[in-house]
């Protein structure tokens, strides 16, 4: 049973749908979820790996971009599934969550367990505000979360 | 536990977009197009109708890998606008923290991102599996580099403590011992790096750039000087808009920087260290005369030897500057707002980062204007690669593409800034 489970809603918020991150992570915080630490981020690799290396339980939440239909939420678990490589050759400076998630993973440092829900936005230009789907999917995400939080807690 | 399993191709931050267009004639380099959509443009209209007060934390926003830059940078402006002294030592905890940024900044750029690229890895995460040491200690490099940050600003990730006129709390001098010795061990790996980055393959590639920097009458700029050139620029900070212009140029939504005089210019590490040279520490200098460089860099594959240096320099810096530091009276100095325009330079890890401000009385905001190193390093991009493309021209498409990117790279181009994604389109005819 994890101490303590860490959460981190990572996004700009002046990005819109990218923000989706921020705002999971803000309805988490609302609840005070018992045995949760809620943290926002944005998104830098290295930053990640350094709040997440101390704890064994961890779930991420960011926007995806990966062609499906926006709202769609993507739940990875980063123990079975590795990140796919083709997102690493499109960045010239971002060391975002991908890269983050697969050092770690070769240099053994990736927590025990580690969630990442994805979802899927439409719109990443400057500007506040989500898309009414991304919206949605984001109080989804926020119930899926606590159950998954909830259910680490009691195992 | 119950989980589903979907291969998704890009879990992305998208801040930004960015492509690289090269069109091929034969061996000839006919058109080459670097297109960026910049966020800059948007803030500048957020700002409009905001207090004064708001900015740091605002424009912080721009980037998530050097939000100090665009912090001092408005707080240096808006201190010129209201005509507000500083006390020295909190002038002292801006520097510090700035040689935080560049060591966190310098540390992801130099071995995360541009390292790779010379040891023929498509990324860290392959450059980790054979020299896992190496990247161990780049991890800890940068975890420096967030102390610092971390202790004068509150948090790593976007600082929340700088205000303008100094800081909300500024550390007792015993809070900043502990930093001491962490700096001490990044002295050493900063030294090490030096040496490690002097061993990378260089391609033969000097240009006779016009490099702009900051230049301070005694110190390595990070925050204050007057911006000069080795092609004769030395001006005030406030006849920046006389002297630049940025352009609209048709196939990009970001503006290109020029000098008005002459054109193209370079910002950045190389700019800096060439105009700047003496100004290092004696064990900066040193480090790099041992590393093989003159005290002018025009190679800019080079700049990732100069950031290394930039990185020694700052836990020097850092060292120096905890040790003379008597915790200031005050936190921060009064501000009278005004009518009035303030003007600032500071020296963002990659360059340059301007702000203008145009406030009314009550020191609300009514225009702004920011120009971020990477747009200014614009039309430089484009020449370095119209140039360095005929050297590589025989090489398969992949790895054409490839000597590309590590062109662009040595620029550290930033995805919040400027550029997120790059995508490569190369066309021969």
């Amino acid at each position: 049973m994890p101490q303590l489970i860490l959460i981190i809603g990572i996004g700009n918020e002046y990005r819109s749908d990218d923000a989706v991150g921020l705002v999971v992570a803000r309805a988490l915080q609302a609840r005070k979820l018992s045995g949760a630490s809620i943290l926002e981020a944005t998104g830098e690799g290295i930053a990640l790996m350094e709040v997440w290396k101390s704890s064994d339980a961890v779930i991420l939440v960011d926007a995806v971009a990966s062609g499906a239909p926006a709202g769609t939420i993507h739940q990875l678990d980063v123990q079975t599934s590795p990140i796919s490589p083709d997102f690493f050759a499109l960045s010239t400076h971002a060391f975002g969550v991908a890269q983050a998630i697969e050092l770690a993973r070769v240099l053994g440092d990736l927590p025990p367990r580690l969630v990442v829900y994805g979802i899927e936005a439409r719109r990443f230009v400057a500007g506040t505000g989500l898309s009414p789907e991304v919206e949605r999917a984001a109080h989804a995400t926020v119930e899926r979360v606590a159950r998954l939080a909830q259910s680490w807690l009691q195992s | 536990m119950n989980s589903k399993t979907i291969k998704v191709d890009m879990l992305a931050r998208v801040e930004g977009e960015g492509a690289l267009y090269v069109r091929l004639k034969g061996d000839q380099v006919a058109d080459v197009k670097f297109k960026i959509f910049e966020p800059p443009r948007f803030f500048e209209a957020l700002l409009r109708g905001r207090s004064f007060a708001d900015a740091p934390d605002i424009t912080a926003r721009i980037c998530g890998i050097c939000p100090v830059a665009y912090q001092m940078s408005a707080v240096h402006a808006m201190e010129d606008a209201f005509g507000v002294q500083i006390d020295p030592q909190i002038r002292a905890l801006r520097r510090l923290l700035y040689c935080g940024e560049w060591i966190e900044s310098h540390t992801l750029h130099v071995f995360m991102l541009h390292a790779p690229d010379f040891l023929g890895y498509a990324d860290v995460v392959q450059m980790a599996k054979d020299h896992p040491v190496v990247v161990k200690r780049a991890l800890e490099l940068k975890k420096v580099g967030n102390a610092v940050i971390t202790l004068l600003g509150g948090r790593a990730i976007h600082p929340v403590n700088v205000r303008v006129g100094g800081f909300y709390k500024v550390p007792s001098k015993r809070e900043l011992a502990p930093l001491a010795e962490q700096l001490k061990w990044a002295r050493d790996a900063a030294l090490e790096t030096v040496r490690w980055t002097a061993g990378l393959p260089f391609p033969d590639f000097e240009q006779d750039y016009e490099f702009v920097a900051l230049q301070h009458p005694k110190e390595y700029p990070f925050n204050e000087g007057r911006l000069v050139s080795n092609k004769g620029l030395n001006i005030a900070v406030r006849e920046y808009d006389e002297t630049f212009v940025e352009e609209h140029i048709p196939y990009t939504n970001a503006l290109h920087s020029r000098l008005k005089a002459r054109g193209a210019y370079f910002v950045g590490p190389l700019a800096r260290y060439s105009l700047n040279f003496d100004r290092l520490s004696p064990l900066a200098q040193e480090a790099a005369r041992a590393a093989g460089l003159g005290t002018i860099c025009q190679n800019p594959f080079e700049s990732i030897i100069v950031r290394s240096i930039e990185i020694l320099y700052a836990c020097d810096e850092a060292l120096h500057l905890i040790d003379a530091y008597e915790m200031p009276e005050r936190p921060a100095a009064e501000i009278p707002p005004c009518a009035a325009t303030g003007y600032a330079c500071t020296e963002a890890p990659r360059g340059m980062l301007y702000h203008r401000y145009q406030l009314d009385e009550t020191g609300q905001i009514l225009d702004a204007k920011i120009v971020p190193p990477t747009s200014q390093n614009q039309k430089i991009i484009e020449d370095d690669l119209r140039r360095f493309i005929p050297q590589v021209l025989q090489l398969p498409e992949e790895q054409l593409t490839w000597r590309c990117e590590q062109t662009i790279r040595n620029y550290d181009p930033c995805i919040s800034c400027a550029t997120h994604f790059l995508k490569l389109h190369i066309t021969r005819e």
